[in-house]
């Protein structure tokens, strides 16, 4: 019998494949003595074999599926696993200190990865991952748990999750991820976001998806309309190919406006955007026809590793997505970690309240060295393309200030070594901190632009988490309130010639867009999949029209009034 | 006893992708196989002993074998050596 489960539409698509569920359980290693080490040894032997086991059809697919180059990574973990000094040294402790294998093996492979993280090579530096990863297999074999990590994957298939971690999500190979499910999680988690820049369908917030299914289980993930249908009929994966064949239609038809321009029926133009987390991104953005990129999210770069990524390596990405972007704007913001985002690597204390805490440009305040390696890097790419710098969480001028002398400071020495600059470069900020939508007017005399973030301004404003289910309902993207800030911004911009964009998921939704742009918004920045079905709903909307009505909607008394307006006279 | 001394030409050195070679070929014989390199010596049989040296371009390693297949394994792992470009 088949299951249906609810949750929200995060990423539109069908797909339909096995169930993959992804868990990352804790592994508690627990000093215990014992009495016969042979049979401990044998324990240990036992998991070394089954962790072999599995690398090695790991690696054989891969090597089917992806070519050598990317399966030998499994080769070195094979050998890992072979390693007389590693298997040895494990086998002797478990003798002479008659300790259990599992703490044995976690003491040797400690040893290893401490000594391959204090190695000066960067590259050996990594290493240091490799054995982590190993060592966790034989230990969760030891300790008899399901282990997955999503870099394992080598068939098509659905991920199902309590929720994807940033990390977890670098790893996901979109050749074989087809879809995926999560427990929690809401429109804009990072998750959400993620599936929508890689184009994969996926449903967030079932609450109980990992729960109900086992992995191989055949799943169909519907992110058009939120649903998740546990072990189908035939006849449903037949209605369902079908869905997605209409979908596929749909598609089709937006993507004859990839060449367009973004005009409203009465004329006006805006520029339509999008989001990326990563270079590889850029080929999504093209072929959906986005006019440029108004959120490069660096974080990626610093995720998913044991340390900072060194000035070159950011110059590198920074250079290929200026270069394929072939001179069309590209905003680049500055690191924006701490939240919801973690750096494991700068040990930096646990927060009570993160999202109010030490993150973003704060940090980078304080831990300049990070702040200043990122912005050499930036500026040296500046000559590749059309590149725009902004600052994420600014909440007071003297913020924007301190950062924009530290950029000067940093381009001054690279002019001085002779490095060349571009002297065009804009310098924004991100509007996402309620005091700075309500001086507004003030910073638009010192920066070049504002980027409105929504999706934090959404929870600053209305006091809400929005990791918290419980309070969700207080995400309320079209309230009034966030209107008017929204309105604020826009106008204290166009007062001083300056443009404003918006970055957050909002620019995208299809009840937003025809606010913001009565609103007068210039730049409308979105997941790629978001942009022609903008495109398409933008051409068939009368900003003139729409802006007769706007202050009607600012003030009116709730969001819903705003969007049963909306959806009635601009739909 | 058998050794033989090679000056590492490759440009990265000896990184993961040929040690997995080196390793893999180490592993097919007896014999107990060192490696030499600046006044440290590892077990070649094990990837983390080679990784661990973080053998660099213009390197001069020495490869010691000991035991009933030591020549042959010599052999072998000079032929890896060069097949992979790693030194001569």
């Amino acid at each position: 019998m088949s299951e249906k489960i609810s949750g929200i539409a995060a990423s539109a698509g069908i797909a339909i494949a096995k169930a993959f569920v992804l868990q990352n359980p804790e592994l508690t290693i627990e000093k215990k003595s014992i009495e016969d080490s042979s049979q401990e040894i044998e324990r240990f032997q036992s998991a070394i074999d089954k962790s072999k086991d599995e690398l090695t059809v790991i690696k054989d697919k891969a090597n089917e599926e992806l070519g050598e180059d990317k399966a030998a990574i499994f080769a070195a973990h094979l050998l890992v696993l072979s390693d007389p000094e590693l298997v040895d040294a494990v086998k002797q402790k478990i003798e002479s200190e008659k300790v259990n294998a599992e703490s044995a093996m976690n003491d040797v492979s400690s040893m290893f990865i401490d000594m391959f993280e204090q190695m000066d090579n960067e590259y050996m530096k990594e290493r240091a991952a490799d054995i982590r990863d190993v060592s966790k297999r034989v230990l969760a074999h030891l300790l008899d748990v399901q282990f997955a990590t999503p870099a394992s994957i080598s068939e098509e298939v659905v991920i199902l999750a309590e929720d994807l971690t940033p990390s977890d999500t670098a790893q996901l190979n979109r050749k074989f991820v087809k879809g995926f499910a999560t427990d929690i999680g809401g429109r804009t988690s990072h998750s959400a976001i993620m599936s929508r820049s890689m184009e994969i369908p996926a449903v967030v917030g079932t609450k109980t998806i990992t729960e109900k299914v086992e992995n191989g289980v055949m799943i169909i993930i519907d992110g058009l309309d939120g649903q998740v249908i546990v072990d189908p009929t035939e006849d449903e994966i037949g209605s369902y190919q079908e869905k997605q064949q209409k979908y596929l239609k749909q598609k089709e038809e937006w993507a004859k406006l990839v060449n367009e321009k973004t005009l409203s029926s009465d004329n006006v133009q805006v520029e339509l955007a999008a989001n990326i987390g990563t270079p590889a991104d850029v080929k999504g953005v093209l072929e959906n026809g986005a006019e440029g990129v108004g959120l490069y999210r660096t974080e990626f770069l610093y995720m998913g590793r044991d340390q900072l990524p060194t000035e070159d390596e950011q110059f590198k990405a920074y250079k290929e997505v200026l270069e394929k972007m072939e001179g069309k704007p590209v905003v680049i913001r500055t690191l924006d970690i701490g939240g919801d985002k973690e750096l494991p690597y700068l040990n930096l204390p646990k927060e009570l309240n993160p999202f109010l805490g030490f993150r973003a440009i704060r940090l980078c305040l304080e831990e300049q060295e990070i702040f200043r390696t990122q912005l050499r890097a930036l500026l040296r790419a500046s000559t590749y393309g059309n590149l725009k710098i902004m600052f994420p969480m600014i909440a007071t001028l003297e913020e924007f200030r301190s950062a924009k002398s530290i950029l000067i400071e940093e381009k001054e020495k690279l002019v001085n070594e002779g490095t060349e600059v571009s002297e065009k470069i804009e310098v924004g900020i991100m509007v996402e901190i309620p005091s700075t939508a309500v001086m507004a007017d003030t910073f638009a005399k010192e920066v070049d632009f504002f980027s409105i973030g929504t999706n934090d301004l959404i929870q600053y404003t209305m006091a809400a988490d929005r990791m918290n289910e419980q309070v969700s309902y207080l995400y309320q993207p079209y309230n009034p309130a966030i209107l008017r800030l929204v309105k604020m911004v826009i106008d204290a911009a166009h007062k001083e010639g300056k443009w404003t964009g918006m970055c957050g998921e909002m620019a995208g939704d299809p009840i937003a867009i025809p606010i913001l742009l009565g609103l007068g918004l210039d730049e409308f920045s979105m997941s790629a999949t978001s942009v022609l079905p903008a495109r398409s709903q933008i051409r068939s909307l009368s900003k003139e029209k729409i802006s007769a009505h706007i202050n009607e909607i600012l003030q009116m008394d709730t969001m819903k009034e705003v969007v049963d307006f909306v959806e009635k006279n601009f739909k | 006893m058998a050794e033989k001394t090679f000056k590492v030409t490759s440009e990265s050195g000896i990184h993961a992708r040929p040690a997995t070679t080196l390793v893999n070929q180490a592993g097919q014989f007896s014999s107990d196989i060192t490696l030499d390199y600046n006044g440290k010596s590892v077990n070649l049989k094990s990837i983390m002993g080679v990784m661990s040296l973080g053998i660099q371009s213009g390197a001069e390693i020495t490869i010691k074998a000991e035991g009933s297949d030591a020549d042959e394994a010599i052999a072998a792992l000079e032929d890896v050596m060069k097949k992979e470009g790693l030194g001569e």
